[in-house]
């Protein structure tokens, strides 16, 4: 039923008819319901990401309430430094130091999945590739001249760039894609479950009342349901003397 | 109100006309009995106004309008507010919600001809209101203080720099600086606080020039001049019933079916693809970034589809906002536009109804136009579908009195 419905807005919706240039998608597939990977892709986005990146509007007792993650383990696992439960999840790295060494304001990723999308997030994160004129030797197919490093390369391994060759005569060649040369510590299909559950961490982080908001409409949709048939009896009987 | 008034309902009337106002508005206003499923969309706009006021003063207790804070406070308000989930999808929904159903009660209009003679006044005050909606959206849009908000509102402000000679003191003017910023922000709260007030204040202009003409109907004949005398009074329309409860309990479903769609929007897709809520709006406001492609939120877009359209001549861009504005002026002599001898789209002839079945598909592809990234396509159709959108206008006086009509009933039919 709620699927039927949201499948039924979606057509409605011309905006998703609307093209996007840039490079091929590849679908995320996650599953929201599926606490074991949002709690997974918590302790991979804490332990690899955070260093860098921030998700300033994300409370840690928030995260912990709604993944199921008790006390002990949010300590253990999640808290690091002198955050506290109560903290919004802001203690990666200072912007002066992100200008310093990067160049830019790392951007925080609270919301990433909202302004780009979960697909995105997750293309991006398998689209590394070997490139020696960049200062951290790599670049990305859905982000050209990406300015930081790939931090899940010992567990990804090494890729290289697939060209494809322009079209017109004296044109560069265009990256396409990538292939994997050089095996990390995961294989292909371990590290895409990884990067699968870091993408679902940040699609409920992108949105934490999500799941509750889609349970809630659909108690309300049965309310407003049920209360028409009154209404609408009651609309018949009124008008019934009228000619 | 039963016809025997309690001693508060009297003391009352003797100092308040309580029970008068009752009866001149609701159960002894005589509505045309055969108003259809268009006559929905009037309640609804007062639901849709009540909406955004109740939500968007609840907002306001979190919401900070400051340029550093403003993103984060929106943040705040979907994630550690009780609730303020719900109030803020309610208001952004309720905003494209409400923009659909004047849209669709401004159509109404121009099928029943409820523009005509007597109702001139009545039609002006409602183009006031959609003027000060237009308005109200525009200046709510910056407040999130994501891209889209910053960089839609700098292209709207910078329309007023092609004005000749004064635009560039105007538009310094208007933000209170040389960008978009915080003073800009904050006269924008200003006025998304105040302008609803003032719509308020028209919607009762509006119903008090409505129920002092009489409404309506789909076959645009006055029930004031037919016969007289019906179940409740012998003075009143004999096709008129009263407002309550006839139309009070018909209304009732319409809210509910109203509320339904509306629910359905607002707990399964509240960015509805991004049309509603902009992807680019959940990245906060950078001046030194300008995204790649700005569109308007669809409600704006047929109008932005006509400024595009307009090339720039002697070097300025004037034309295209004269256009564009002129656009909506133009609602304003649309009374004086129409000839033909009959209001309601029923009796009028086919040049009549192809006009406006052109202008209706003008509308909707201008909007879709607008939201496309400019090429030469586009621009060229959007040229088309602007000069088509006016000559339903312009070329009203001519083809409304050349046009065959059918005769008018004495009486409404059901």
């Amino acid at each position: 039923m709620r699927k039927l419905i949201i499948a039924t807005l979606l057509l409605l919706s011309p905006a998703m008819l609307l093209a996007s240039g840039g490079p091929p998608l590849q679908k995320a597939d996650i599953d929201l319901h599926d606490q074991a990977s949002l709690q997974r892709g918590a302790k991979y986005f804490v332990n690899y990401c955070m260093g860098c990146h921030s998700l300033q509007y994300m409370r840690y007792n928030r995260l912990a309430a709604d993944l199921g993650i008790n006390e002990i383990a949010l300590r253990e696992n999640l808290l690091f430094g002198d955050a506290k439960p109560g903290d919004l999840m802001e203690n990666a790295m200072r912007p002066e130091d992100s200008l310093k060494w990067f160049g830019v304001a790392i951007p925080d990723l609270t919301l990433v999945t909202r302004w780009r999308s979960p697909d995105w997030v997750y293309t991006y994160l398998k689209s590394f590739y070997v490139d020696p004129t960049r200062p951290y030797g790599v670049n990305n197919v859905m982000f050209p001249l990406v300015g930081m490093p790939h931090g899940l390369s010992d567990l990804q391994g090494i890729q290289e760039p697939v060209f494809e060759h322009a079209h017109k005569e004296g044109g560069e060649p265009v990256v396409v894609g990538v292939k994997l040369v050089e095996q990390g510590s995961l294989s292909p299909k371990e590290y895409d479950a990884m990067v699968r559950d870091i993408t679902a961490f940040l699609t409920y982080a992108g949105e934490p009342i999500q799941l509750e908001r889609q349970r809630l409409g659909f108690f309300v949709l049965l309310f407003l349901g049920f209360l028409f048939i009154p209404a609408y009896l009651m609309k018949k009987e009124f008008w019934k003397d009228v000619h | 109100m039963s016809a025997e008034k309690t001693e508060n309902v009297s003391w009352i009337d003797k100092r308040f006309p309580l029970t008068e106002t009752w009866r001149a508005h609701l159960s002894e206003y005589y509505a045309p009995k055969n108003l259809n499923f268009w006559s929905f969309f009037g309640s609804l706009a007062i639901l849709t106004l009540v909406i955004q006021i109740v939500t968007g003063i609840w907002l306001a207790m979190s919401y900070k309008p400051d340029a550093t804070l403003a993103f984060a406070s929106v943040e705040y308000i979907m994630r550690d507010v009780d609730w303020g989930w719900l109030i803020r999808y309610m208001h952004s929904t309720g905003a494209s919600a409400f923009f659909i159903v004047i849209y669709l009660h401004m159509f109404r209009a121009l099928l029943w001809g409820s523009y005509r003679k007597p109702r001139e006044l009545l039609w002006i005050i409602g183009v006031v209101i959609y003027l000060a909606m237009m308005a109200t959206a525009f200046f709510g849009y910056l407040l999130p203080w994501g891209q889209m908000s910053y960089w839609g509102a700098q292209v709207i402000v910078n329309l007023f720099a092609a004005v000749p000679v004064v635009g560039e003191d105007l538009s310094i003017w208007v933000r209170g600086d040389y960008v978009i910023s915080d003073a800009t922000l904050n006269r924008f709260f200003a006025f998304h606080f105040l302008l609803p007030f003032v719509i308020a204040a028209l919607v009762f202009l509006h119903i008090v020039a409505l129920h002092h003409v009489g409404s309506n109907n789909p076959d645009g004949i006055e029930i004031k001049a037919g016969p007289k005398g019906n179940r409740w009074s012998d003075k009143a329309p004999a096709d008129g019933i009263p407002f309550h409860p006839y139309y009070t309990v018909k209304d009732l479903t319409g809210v509910i079916v109203f509320l339904i769609l509306f629910s359905l929007v607002m707990f399964y897709m509240p960015t509805m693809g991004g049309l509603f809520l902009e992807a680019p709006n959940f990245q906060p406001a950078n001046p030194m970034q300008t995204p790649l492609h700005i569109a308007p939120v669809w409600y704006f877009t047929p109008y932005y589809a006509m400024l595009r359209a307009v090339p720039p001549m002697w070097g300025s861009q004037f034309p295209g906002v004269v256009v564009m504005f002129g656009a909506i002026l133009i609602f304003f002599v649309l009374p004086w536009l129409d000839r033909s001898p009959v209001k309601s789209m029923r009796y009028k002839g086919p040049i009549f109804k192809v006009a406006t079945g052109i202008f209706a598909v003008s509308f909707i592809v201008l909007a879709w136009l607008g939201m496309q990234p400019a090429s030469d396509l586009s621009t060229l159709l959007a040229q088309i579908f602007t000069t088509l959108y006016f000559a339903y206008f312009l070329l009203m006086p001519i083809y409304s009195s050349l046009d065959k009509t059918k005769p008018v009933p004495e009486r409404v039919t059901s």
